[in-house]
Protein backbone atom coordinates (compact mmCIF):
# COMPACT_ATOMS: atom_id res chain seq x y z
CA UNK A 1 0.00 0.00 0.00
CA UNK A 2 1.20 3.60 -0.59
CA UNK A 3 1.11 6.07 1.82
CA UNK A 4 -1.92 7.82 0.46
CA UNK A 5 -3.51 4.33 0.50
CA UNK A 6 -2.87 3.75 4.09
CA UNK A 7 -4.28 7.40 4.92
CA UNK A 8 -7.09 6.68 3.22
CA UNK A 9 -7.52 3.24 5.00
CA UNK A 10 -6.68 5.01 8.71
CA UNK A 11 -9.59 7.21 7.69
CA UNK A 12 -12.25 4.84 6.49
CA UNK A 13 -15.44 4.73 7.90
CA UNK A 14 -16.25 1.35 9.15
CA UNK A 15 -13.36 1.05 10.52
CA UNK A 16 -12.79 0.00 14.30
CA UNK A 17 -12.94 2.93 16.66
CA UNK A 18 -11.80 3.73 20.53
CA UNK A 19 -15.16 2.13 21.74
CA UNK A 20 -15.04 -1.16 19.68
CA UNK A 21 -11.12 -2.03 21.12
CA UNK A 22 -12.48 -0.72 24.75
CA UNK A 23 -15.74 -3.04 24.23
CA UNK A 24 -13.19 -5.81 22.67
CA UNK A 25 -10.60 -6.35 24.70
CA UNK A 26 -11.51 -5.25 28.52
CA UNK A 27 -14.42 -6.11 30.78
CA UNK A 28 -16.78 -3.95 32.92
CA UNK A 29 -15.61 -0.61 31.68
CA UNK A 30 -16.86 2.15 34.08
CA UNK A 31 -16.92 5.42 32.08
CA UNK A 32 -15.87 8.47 34.11
CA UNK A 33 -16.81 11.68 32.44
CA UNK A 34 -15.75 15.35 32.63
CA UNK A 35 -12.83 17.17 33.95
CA UNK A 36 -13.95 18.64 37.00
CA UNK A 37 -13.41 21.51 35.92
CA UNK A 38 -15.66 23.20 32.70
CA UNK A 39 -17.58 20.73 30.87
CA UNK A 40 -17.18 16.64 29.56
CA UNK A 41 -15.14 16.52 25.92
CA UNK A 42 -17.07 13.76 24.27
CA UNK A 43 -14.00 13.26 21.91
CA UNK A 44 -12.55 11.71 24.98
CA UNK A 45 -13.73 8.95 26.05
CA UNK A 46 -11.83 7.40 29.85
CA UNK A 47 -12.45 4.97 32.35
CA UNK A 48 -11.63 2.42 34.65
CA UNK A 49 -11.58 -1.33 32.78
CA UNK A 50 -10.60 -4.88 33.62
CA UNK A 51 -7.99 -6.43 31.47
CA UNK A 52 -9.10 -9.95 32.18
CA UNK A 53 -8.85 -9.20 35.92
CA UNK A 54 -6.57 -6.74 36.33
CA UNK A 55 -7.43 -3.41 36.93
CA UNK A 56 -6.41 -0.82 34.88
CA UNK A 57 -7.29 2.94 33.41
CA UNK A 58 -8.56 3.28 29.95
CA UNK A 59 -8.68 6.41 27.75
CA UNK A 60 -9.40 6.83 24.02
CA UNK A 61 -10.43 9.51 21.54
CA UNK A 62 -13.45 8.32 20.18
CA UNK A 63 -14.17 9.94 16.27
CA UNK A 64 -17.52 7.88 16.29
CA UNK A 65 -19.09 5.79 13.79
CA UNK A 66 -21.88 7.29 12.26
CA UNK A 67 -22.97 10.46 11.35
CA UNK A 68 -24.95 11.15 14.27
CA UNK A 69 -21.72 10.33 16.37
CA UNK A 70 -19.19 12.29 14.32
CA UNK A 71 -20.90 15.03 15.54
CA UNK A 72 -21.31 14.26 19.16
CA UNK A 73 -17.69 13.20 18.92
CA UNK A 74 -16.81 16.24 17.07
CA UNK A 75 -14.83 13.36 14.72
CA UNK A 76 -12.26 13.40 17.83
CA UNK A 77 -11.09 16.70 17.67
CA UNK A 78 -10.86 16.91 21.21
CA UNK A 79 -10.90 20.74 23.26
CA UNK A 80 -8.56 21.23 26.44
CA UNK A 81 -11.57 19.54 28.40
CA UNK A 82 -10.29 16.26 26.75
CA UNK A 83 -6.75 16.49 27.47
CA UNK A 84 -8.21 17.73 31.20
CA UNK A 85 -10.59 15.18 31.12
CA UNK A 86 -7.70 12.69 30.25
CA UNK A 87 -5.01 13.47 32.82
CA UNK A 88 -7.62 13.63 35.38
CA UNK A 89 -8.02 10.07 34.99
CA UNK A 90 -3.73 9.40 34.71
CA UNK A 91 -4.04 10.43 37.84
CA UNK A 92 -6.32 8.55 39.52
CA UNK A 93 -4.53 5.60 37.85
CA UNK A 94 -1.36 6.52 39.45
CA UNK A 95 -2.98 7.25 42.78
CA UNK A 96 -4.18 3.66 42.84
CA UNK A 97 -1.47 1.83 41.01
CA UNK A 98 -3.32 0.94 37.68
CA UNK A 99 -1.71 0.69 33.87
CA UNK A 100 -3.34 3.25 31.69
CA UNK A 101 -3.91 2.41 28.24
CA UNK A 102 -4.76 4.74 25.48
CA UNK A 103 -6.24 4.38 22.15
CA UNK A 104 -5.32 7.71 19.82
CA UNK A 105 -7.78 8.04 16.46
CA UNK A 106 -8.14 11.84 16.00
CA UNK A 107 -7.64 14.42 13.33
CA UNK A 108 -6.17 16.97 15.52
CA UNK A 109 -6.64 19.07 18.92
CA UNK A 110 -9.47 21.36 17.44
CA UNK A 111 -9.02 24.65 16.24
CA UNK A 112 -11.76 27.00 17.43
CA UNK A 113 -12.64 29.96 19.74
CA UNK A 114 -13.48 28.43 23.22
CA UNK A 115 -10.47 26.11 22.38
CA UNK A 116 -8.25 28.70 22.59
CA UNK A 117 -9.76 30.63 25.18
CA UNK A 118 -9.58 27.44 27.07
CA UNK A 119 -5.57 27.14 26.66
CA UNK A 120 -5.39 24.26 24.09
CA UNK A 121 -2.04 24.73 24.33
CA UNK A 122 -1.43 24.86 27.62
CA UNK A 123 -3.72 21.79 28.01
CA UNK A 124 -1.58 19.63 25.61
CA UNK A 125 1.89 20.74 27.21
CA UNK A 126 0.43 19.74 30.66
CA UNK A 127 -0.03 16.64 29.45
CA UNK A 128 3.41 16.24 27.91
CA UNK A 129 4.92 16.81 31.30
CA UNK A 130 2.44 15.01 33.92
CA UNK A 131 2.60 11.92 31.74
CA UNK A 132 6.14 11.97 31.43
CA UNK A 133 6.17 11.51 35.16
CA UNK A 134 3.39 9.11 35.85
CA UNK A 135 4.16 6.77 38.19
CA UNK A 136 2.63 3.97 36.36
CA UNK A 137 3.04 2.09 33.32
CA UNK A 138 1.29 3.76 30.41
CA UNK A 139 1.09 2.09 26.90
CA UNK A 140 -0.57 4.44 23.62
CA UNK A 141 -1.94 2.68 20.14
CA UNK A 142 -2.53 4.67 17.35
CA UNK A 143 -5.50 2.63 15.66
CA UNK A 144 -6.30 5.11 13.46
CA UNK A 145 -5.16 8.61 13.07
CA UNK A 146 -2.48 10.37 15.23
CA UNK A 147 -3.13 14.10 14.17
CA UNK A 148 0.10 15.89 15.71
CA UNK A 149 -0.27 17.46 19.43
CA UNK A 150 -3.81 16.15 19.97
CA UNK A 151 -2.25 12.83 19.29
CA UNK A 152 0.94 13.68 21.18
CA UNK A 153 -0.89 14.56 24.47
CA UNK A 154 -2.05 10.95 24.94
CA UNK A 155 1.05 9.57 23.72
CA UNK A 156 4.00 9.91 26.54
CA UNK A 157 4.16 6.61 26.70
CA UNK A 158 5.94 3.49 27.76
CA UNK A 159 5.73 1.48 24.56
CA UNK A 160 3.83 3.63 21.51
CA UNK A 161 2.14 0.63 19.16
CA UNK A 162 0.31 1.34 15.79
CA UNK A 163 -1.97 -0.67 13.92
CA UNK A 164 -0.63 -1.68 10.57
CA UNK A 165 -2.88 1.00 8.43
CA UNK A 166 -2.89 3.43 11.10
CA UNK A 167 -0.84 6.92 10.76
CA UNK A 168 1.02 9.30 12.67
CA UNK A 169 2.19 12.74 11.74
CA UNK A 170 3.05 16.26 12.27
CA UNK A 171 0.81 17.45 9.99
CA UNK A 172 -2.51 16.26 7.92
CA UNK A 173 -1.00 15.76 4.52
CA UNK A 174 -4.02 18.43 3.40
CA UNK A 175 -2.44 20.55 5.79
CA UNK A 176 1.08 19.73 4.47
CA UNK A 177 0.48 20.14 0.95
CA UNK A 178 -1.84 24.08 1.31
CA UNK A 179 1.94 25.09 2.83
CA UNK A 180 4.39 23.20 0.36
CA UNK A 181 2.30 23.86 -2.91
CA UNK A 182 -0.46 26.08 -1.75
CA UNK A 183 -2.63 23.08 -2.99
CA UNK A 184 -4.08 20.91 -0.46
CA UNK A 185 -5.27 18.36 -3.21
CA UNK A 186 -1.76 17.52 -3.68
CA UNK A 187 -2.36 15.54 -0.04
CA UNK A 188 -0.94 12.23 -1.79
CA UNK A 189 2.10 13.75 -2.86
CA UNK A 190 2.54 15.46 1.06
CA UNK A 191 1.52 11.69 2.92
CA UNK A 192 4.57 10.12 1.08
CA UNK A 193 7.10 13.06 1.80
CA UNK A 194 5.95 13.38 5.60
CA UNK A 195 7.17 9.39 6.36
CA UNK A 196 3.79 8.79 8.81
CA UNK A 197 3.32 5.09 8.09
CA UNK A 198 3.78 2.46 10.93
CA UNK A 199 6.75 1.26 8.87
CA UNK A 200 8.32 4.40 8.98
CA UNK A 201 8.00 5.29 12.37
CA UNK A 202 9.09 1.60 13.19
CA UNK A 203 11.84 2.53 11.42
CA UNK A 204 12.83 5.46 13.00
CA UNK A 205 12.47 4.19 16.51
CA UNK A 206 9.48 6.09 17.29
CA UNK A 207 7.02 3.34 17.93
CA UNK A 208 7.55 -0.23 19.29
CA UNK A 209 5.02 -2.78 17.76
CA UNK A 210 3.34 -2.55 14.60
CA UNK A 211 -0.14 -4.52 15.04
CA UNK A 212 -1.31 -6.50 11.85
CA UNK A 213 -4.68 -5.77 10.77
CA UNK A 214 -6.87 -9.16 10.97
CA UNK A 215 -9.55 -10.81 12.84
CA UNK A 216 -7.44 -11.61 15.73
CA UNK A 217 -5.95 -8.26 15.99
CA UNK A 218 -8.39 -7.50 19.76
CA UNK A 219 -7.09 -10.48 20.94
CA UNK A 220 -3.76 -10.01 20.12
CA UNK A 221 -3.56 -6.61 21.59
CA UNK A 222 -4.91 -8.21 24.91
CA UNK A 223 -2.30 -10.46 24.76
CA UNK A 224 0.60 -8.44 24.27
CA UNK A 225 -1.12 -5.47 26.67
CA UNK A 226 -0.80 -8.08 29.36
CA UNK A 227 2.77 -9.02 28.59
CA UNK A 228 3.94 -5.45 28.24
CA UNK A 229 2.26 -4.33 31.76
CA UNK A 230 3.83 -7.57 33.75
CA UNK A 231 7.02 -6.07 32.28
CA UNK A 232 6.87 -2.54 33.12
CA UNK A 233 5.53 -3.64 36.59
CA UNK A 234 8.49 -5.77 37.30
CA UNK A 235 10.26 -2.48 36.94
CA UNK A 236 11.24 -0.20 39.76
CA UNK A 237 9.42 3.36 39.54
CA UNK A 238 13.09 5.05 38.85
CA UNK A 239 13.47 2.27 35.83
CA UNK A 240 10.29 3.01 34.21
CA UNK A 241 10.16 6.95 34.37
CA UNK A 242 13.99 6.51 33.34
CA UNK A 243 13.07 4.35 30.63
CA UNK A 244 10.25 6.85 29.28
CA UNK A 245 12.09 9.65 29.39
CA UNK A 246 15.33 8.19 27.76
CA UNK A 247 12.56 6.80 24.72
CA UNK A 248 11.87 10.16 23.55
CA UNK A 249 15.01 11.73 24.73
CA UNK A 250 17.08 9.47 21.51
CA UNK A 251 14.90 10.43 18.92
CA UNK A 252 16.99 12.10 16.77
CA UNK A 253 19.89 12.04 18.83
CA UNK A 254 21.14 8.91 16.01
CA UNK A 255 21.18 11.77 13.46
CA UNK A 256 24.05 14.43 14.82
CA UNK B 1 -12.89 27.80 0.29
CA UNK B 2 -13.87 31.05 1.68
CA UNK B 3 -12.04 33.80 1.41
CA UNK B 4 -10.82 35.21 4.04
CA UNK B 5 -9.08 38.64 6.24
CA UNK B 6 -5.95 38.46 6.60
CA UNK B 7 -5.68 38.58 10.42
CA UNK B 8 -4.47 41.95 11.11
CA UNK B 9 -1.27 40.44 13.37
CA UNK B 10 -0.49 37.62 11.30
CA UNK B 11 3.37 36.87 10.23
CA UNK B 12 4.01 41.07 10.43
CA UNK B 13 7.20 42.41 10.66
CA UNK B 14 10.16 42.98 8.26
CA UNK B 15 12.88 40.92 7.15
CA UNK B 16 14.18 43.43 5.82
CA UNK B 17 14.56 45.47 8.90
CA UNK B 18 16.22 42.88 10.76
CA UNK B 19 18.69 42.03 8.43
CA UNK B 20 19.44 45.75 8.32
CA UNK B 21 19.75 45.98 12.02
CA UNK B 22 22.22 43.08 12.07
CA UNK B 23 24.19 44.13 9.36
CA UNK B 24 24.48 47.41 11.25
CA UNK B 25 22.97 49.66 8.51
CA UNK B 26 21.55 52.77 10.42
CA UNK B 27 20.49 55.36 7.01
CA UNK B 28 17.77 56.06 5.33
CA UNK B 29 16.01 52.41 6.04
CA UNK B 30 12.14 53.16 6.67
CA UNK B 31 9.53 51.03 7.68
CA UNK B 32 5.93 51.96 8.98
CA UNK B 33 4.54 50.98 12.16
CA UNK B 34 1.62 48.52 11.70
CA UNK B 35 0.07 49.81 14.51
CA UNK B 36 -0.07 53.69 14.05
CA UNK B 37 0.95 53.51 10.66
CA UNK B 38 3.61 56.44 11.24
CA UNK B 39 7.06 56.15 9.56
CA UNK B 40 9.84 55.34 11.21
CA UNK B 41 13.66 55.16 10.62
CA UNK B 42 15.38 52.34 10.95
CA UNK B 43 17.89 54.10 13.42
CA UNK B 44 15.29 54.87 15.87
CA UNK B 45 14.22 51.02 16.04
CA UNK B 46 17.59 50.28 16.48
CA UNK B 47 18.28 52.09 19.41
CA UNK B 48 14.86 51.63 21.09
CA UNK B 49 14.76 47.78 21.03
CA UNK B 50 12.83 47.31 17.79
CA UNK B 51 10.08 49.15 19.26
CA UNK B 52 7.54 52.08 17.79
CA UNK B 53 8.99 55.62 19.76
CA UNK B 54 5.05 56.76 18.89
CA UNK B 55 2.80 54.01 19.97
CA UNK B 56 4.72 51.16 21.38
CA UNK B 57 4.33 48.56 18.92
CA UNK B 58 6.95 45.64 19.76
CA UNK B 59 8.44 44.77 16.06
CA UNK B 60 10.15 41.29 15.85
CA UNK B 61 13.36 41.28 17.43
CA UNK B 62 16.15 38.86 15.97
CA UNK B 63 17.85 36.59 18.85
CA UNK B 64 21.23 38.00 19.21
CA UNK B 65 19.62 41.38 19.83
CA UNK B 66 17.64 39.85 22.46
CA UNK B 67 20.88 38.24 23.86
CA UNK B 68 22.69 41.55 24.04
CA UNK B 69 19.74 43.66 25.79
CA UNK B 70 19.46 40.43 28.53
CA UNK B 71 22.75 38.88 29.48
CA UNK B 72 25.30 40.97 31.19
CA UNK B 73 28.17 42.15 28.46
CA UNK B 74 30.54 39.36 28.09
CA UNK B 75 28.49 36.73 29.93
CA UNK B 76 26.76 34.97 26.98
CA UNK B 77 28.62 31.27 26.56
CA UNK B 78 27.07 29.67 23.94
CA UNK B 79 26.39 26.25 23.89
CA UNK B 80 25.78 23.78 21.18
CA UNK B 81 26.05 26.44 18.68
CA UNK B 82 27.56 23.87 15.84
CA UNK B 83 24.33 21.90 15.70
CA UNK B 84 22.86 21.68 11.83
CA UNK B 85 19.68 20.31 10.93
CA UNK B 86 19.76 17.28 8.12
CA UNK B 87 17.32 16.55 5.91
CA UNK B 88 16.86 13.19 7.07
CA UNK B 89 13.34 12.58 6.02
CA UNK B 90 14.82 14.01 2.11
CA UNK B 91 11.90 16.01 2.10
CA UNK B 92 11.68 18.55 -0.67
CA UNK B 93 12.96 21.61 -0.89
CA UNK B 94 14.31 21.20 2.96
CA UNK B 95 17.85 21.64 1.96
CA UNK B 96 17.41 24.72 -0.35
CA UNK B 97 14.85 26.23 3.30
CA UNK B 98 17.69 25.88 5.41
CA UNK B 99 20.34 26.80 3.01
CA UNK B 100 17.78 30.39 3.13
CA UNK B 101 17.36 30.77 6.34
CA UNK B 102 20.88 30.37 7.72
CA UNK B 103 21.69 33.45 5.08
CA UNK B 104 18.58 35.69 6.59
CA UNK B 105 19.04 34.74 9.85
CA UNK B 106 23.02 34.24 9.98
CA UNK B 107 22.27 31.32 12.23
CA UNK B 108 22.78 28.04 12.32
CA UNK B 109 19.38 27.01 13.68
CA UNK B 110 15.72 28.65 14.85
CA UNK B 111 17.36 28.43 18.53
CA UNK B 112 20.54 29.63 20.60
CA UNK B 113 21.17 28.62 23.62
CA UNK B 114 23.97 29.19 25.99
CA UNK B 115 24.65 30.41 30.16
CA UNK B 116 25.15 34.48 31.04
CA UNK B 117 24.65 36.34 34.10
CA UNK B 118 21.20 38.38 34.33
CA UNK B 119 22.45 41.41 36.20
CA UNK B 120 24.92 39.02 37.78
CA UNK B 121 22.56 36.05 38.41
CA UNK B 122 23.89 32.91 36.44
CA UNK B 123 20.99 31.59 34.62
CA UNK B 124 20.96 28.84 31.31
CA UNK B 125 18.88 30.96 28.66
CA UNK B 126 17.21 30.01 25.81
CA UNK B 127 16.52 33.04 22.27
CA UNK B 128 14.74 31.21 19.57
CA UNK B 129 15.21 32.93 16.58
CA UNK B 130 12.41 34.11 13.74
CA UNK B 131 14.06 34.63 11.06
CA UNK B 132 15.31 31.38 10.75
CA UNK B 133 12.01 29.60 9.52
CA UNK B 134 9.97 31.08 11.66
CA UNK B 135 11.60 29.60 14.93
CA UNK B 136 9.94 26.27 13.61
CA UNK B 137 11.03 22.99 15.63
CA UNK B 138 13.31 20.30 14.43
CA UNK B 139 15.18 17.46 15.55
CA UNK B 140 18.37 20.57 16.36
CA UNK B 141 15.80 22.87 18.70
CA UNK B 142 14.68 19.79 20.47
CA UNK B 143 18.61 18.55 20.86
CA UNK B 144 19.61 22.04 22.24
CA UNK B 145 16.35 22.86 24.14
CA UNK B 146 16.54 19.46 25.98
CA UNK B 147 20.84 19.19 26.84
CA UNK B 148 20.34 23.29 28.15
CA UNK B 149 17.57 22.13 30.78
CA UNK B 150 19.77 19.27 31.58
CA UNK B 151 22.72 21.18 31.99
CA UNK B 152 20.83 23.31 34.16
CA UNK B 153 19.22 20.75 36.12
CA UNK B 154 22.59 19.59 37.00
CA UNK B 155 24.06 22.90 37.63
CA UNK B 156 21.30 23.77 39.97
CA UNK B 157 20.44 26.98 37.09
CA UNK B 158 17.60 28.57 36.63
CA UNK B 159 16.28 28.84 32.68
CA UNK B 160 15.30 31.67 31.35
CA UNK B 161 13.42 31.04 27.68
CA UNK B 162 12.46 33.62 24.59
CA UNK B 163 9.87 31.76 22.68
CA UNK B 164 8.97 32.68 18.54
CA UNK B 165 8.00 29.95 16.63
CA UNK B 166 5.01 29.23 14.43
CA UNK B 167 5.58 25.46 15.95
CA UNK B 168 6.91 22.07 15.13
CA UNK B 169 9.18 21.88 11.71
CA UNK B 170 6.61 19.93 8.76
CA UNK B 171 9.85 19.04 7.11
CA UNK B 172 11.35 16.63 9.83
CA UNK B 173 7.55 14.78 10.28
CA UNK B 174 7.20 12.65 13.04
CA UNK B 175 10.50 13.80 14.57
CA UNK B 176 9.83 17.36 15.24
CA UNK B 177 6.55 16.48 17.02
CA UNK B 178 8.58 14.09 19.21
CA UNK B 179 10.62 16.93 20.01
CA UNK B 180 7.57 18.18 22.18
CA UNK B 181 7.57 15.77 24.29
CA UNK B 182 11.68 15.43 24.62
CA UNK B 183 11.79 18.89 26.00
CA UNK B 184 8.87 18.74 28.36
CA UNK B 185 10.54 15.67 30.05
CA UNK B 186 13.45 17.69 30.35
CA UNK B 187 11.71 20.39 31.85
CA UNK B 188 9.90 18.54 34.12
CA UNK B 189 13.21 16.81 35.76
CA UNK B 190 14.44 20.39 35.82
CA UNK B 191 10.92 21.62 37.71
CA UNK B 192 11.54 18.38 39.67
CA UNK B 193 14.84 19.75 40.92
CA UNK B 194 13.22 22.78 42.31
CA UNK B 195 14.25 25.31 39.82
CA UNK B 196 13.01 28.22 38.32
CA UNK B 197 12.29 28.31 34.91
CA UNK B 198 10.72 31.62 32.92
CA UNK B 199 9.22 31.80 29.59
CA UNK B 200 8.63 34.99 28.09
CA UNK B 201 6.57 34.65 24.96
CA UNK B 202 7.40 36.79 21.74
CA UNK B 203 5.49 37.33 18.79
CA UNK B 204 3.86 34.49 17.44
CA UNK B 205 4.27 31.89 19.46
CA UNK B 206 1.89 28.72 18.50
CA UNK B 207 1.55 25.41 17.50
CA UNK B 208 3.99 22.79 19.00
CA UNK B 209 6.00 25.05 21.08
CA UNK B 210 3.01 26.67 22.77
CA UNK B 211 1.44 23.30 23.31
CA UNK B 212 4.93 22.01 25.40
CA UNK B 213 7.46 24.45 26.62
CA UNK B 214 5.72 27.61 26.10
CA UNK B 215 3.38 26.58 28.28
CA UNK B 216 5.52 25.24 31.04
CA UNK B 217 7.01 27.39 32.72
CA UNK B 218 6.57 28.53 36.33
CA UNK B 219 6.36 32.23 35.30
CA UNK B 220 5.27 32.99 32.00
CA UNK B 221 5.24 36.44 30.37
CA UNK B 222 4.15 38.09 27.16
CA UNK B 223 5.51 40.67 25.27
CA UNK B 224 2.70 43.35 24.35
CA UNK B 225 0.93 42.79 20.71
CA UNK B 226 2.88 39.49 20.71
CA UNK B 227 0.43 36.72 18.95
CA UNK B 228 0.01 33.50 21.30
CA UNK B 229 -1.86 30.23 20.99
CA UNK B 230 -2.11 26.87 19.82
CA UNK B 231 -3.71 27.30 16.32
CA UNK B 232 -3.13 30.28 14.18
CA UNK B 233 -5.64 32.19 12.96
CA UNK B 234 -6.05 31.23 9.40
CA UNK B 235 -6.33 27.83 10.42
CA UNK B 236 -9.04 28.61 13.37
CA UNK B 237 -10.61 30.91 10.14
CA UNK B 238 -11.06 28.07 7.80
CA UNK B 239 -12.10 25.63 10.46
CA UNK B 240 -14.85 27.99 11.95
CA UNK B 241 -15.38 29.53 8.29
CA UNK B 242 -15.94 33.03 10.05
CA UNK B 243 -13.50 35.63 11.02
CA UNK B 244 -11.98 36.37 14.62
CA UNK B 245 -12.86 39.20 16.62
CA UNK B 246 -10.28 41.91 17.03
CA UNK B 247 -7.52 40.98 19.78
CA UNK B 248 -8.08 37.28 19.44
CA UNK B 249 -4.90 35.48 20.26
CA UNK B 250 -3.14 38.58 21.90
CA UNK B 251 -0.97 39.03 24.32
CA UNK B 252 -3.73 40.99 26.01
CA UNK B 253 -6.40 38.11 25.46
CA UNK B 254 -3.73 35.61 26.97
CA UNK B 255 -3.95 37.74 29.76
CA UNK B 256 -7.44 37.98 30.02
CA UNK B 257 -8.02 34.39 29.77
CA UNK B 258 -5.53 33.66 32.41
CA UNK B 259 -2.65 31.52 30.40
CA UNK B 260 0.18 34.50 30.98
CA UNK B 261 1.47 35.95 34.74
CA UNK B 262 1.61 39.34 33.37
CA UNK B 263 2.58 41.58 30.14
CA UNK B 264 5.77 43.11 30.40
CA UNK B 265 7.50 45.76 27.65
CA UNK B 266 10.52 44.55 26.01
CA UNK B 267 12.96 47.91 27.78
CA UNK B 268 11.59 46.30 31.28
CA UNK B 269 12.06 42.64 31.25
CA UNK B 270 15.89 42.58 32.44
CA UNK B 271 14.76 44.19 35.16
CA UNK B 272 11.56 42.00 35.71
CA UNK B 273 13.57 38.75 35.28
CA UNK B 274 16.03 40.33 37.52
CA UNK B 275 13.66 40.61 40.29
CA UNK B 276 12.23 37.12 40.01
CA UNK B 277 15.16 35.53 39.75
CA UNK B 278 16.70 36.87 43.12
CA UNK B 279 12.48 36.72 44.80
CA UNK B 280 13.79 32.65 43.99
CA UNK B 281 16.77 33.11 46.02
CA UNK B 282 19.41 33.09 43.07
CA UNK B 283 22.31 34.79 42.75
CA UNK B 284 21.93 35.33 47.05
CA UNK B 285 24.57 33.24 48.26
CA UNK B 286 28.00 34.03 48.60
ZN1 LIG C 1 3.70 52.76 16.10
Amino acid sequence: MTAYEKVTAARAKGRATAVDYIAEIFDDFLEMHGDKRFADDKSVVAGIASLQGLPVTVIGIEKGRNIKERSLRNSGSAHPEGYRKALRQMKLAEKFNRPVICFVDTPGAYCGIGAEERGQGQAIAENLTEMMTLKTPIISIVIGEGGSGGALALSVADEVWMLENAIYSVISPEGCASILWKDASRAKDASECLKLTAEDLYKFRVIERIIAENDYKFLHIKTELLKTITKNKALSQAELLNNRYMRFRKIGETTQ
Amino acid sequence: MMKFRKPKNYLEGSRRLANAVKKGITDDLVVQCPKCKKSLENSELVGRLNVCIYCGHHFRQNARQRLNFICDKGSFAELYGEMVSQNILSFPEYDKKLANAKLSSAEKDAVICGTCTINGVKSAIFVMEPYFMMGSMGVVVGEKIASLFELATQKQLPVVGFTVSGGARMQEGILSLMQMAKISGAVKQHSDAGQLYICVLTDPTTGGVTASFAMQADVTIAEPNALIGFAGPRVIEQTIRRRLPDGFQQASFILEKGFTDDIIERKDQKNYITKLLKLHNYGNQN
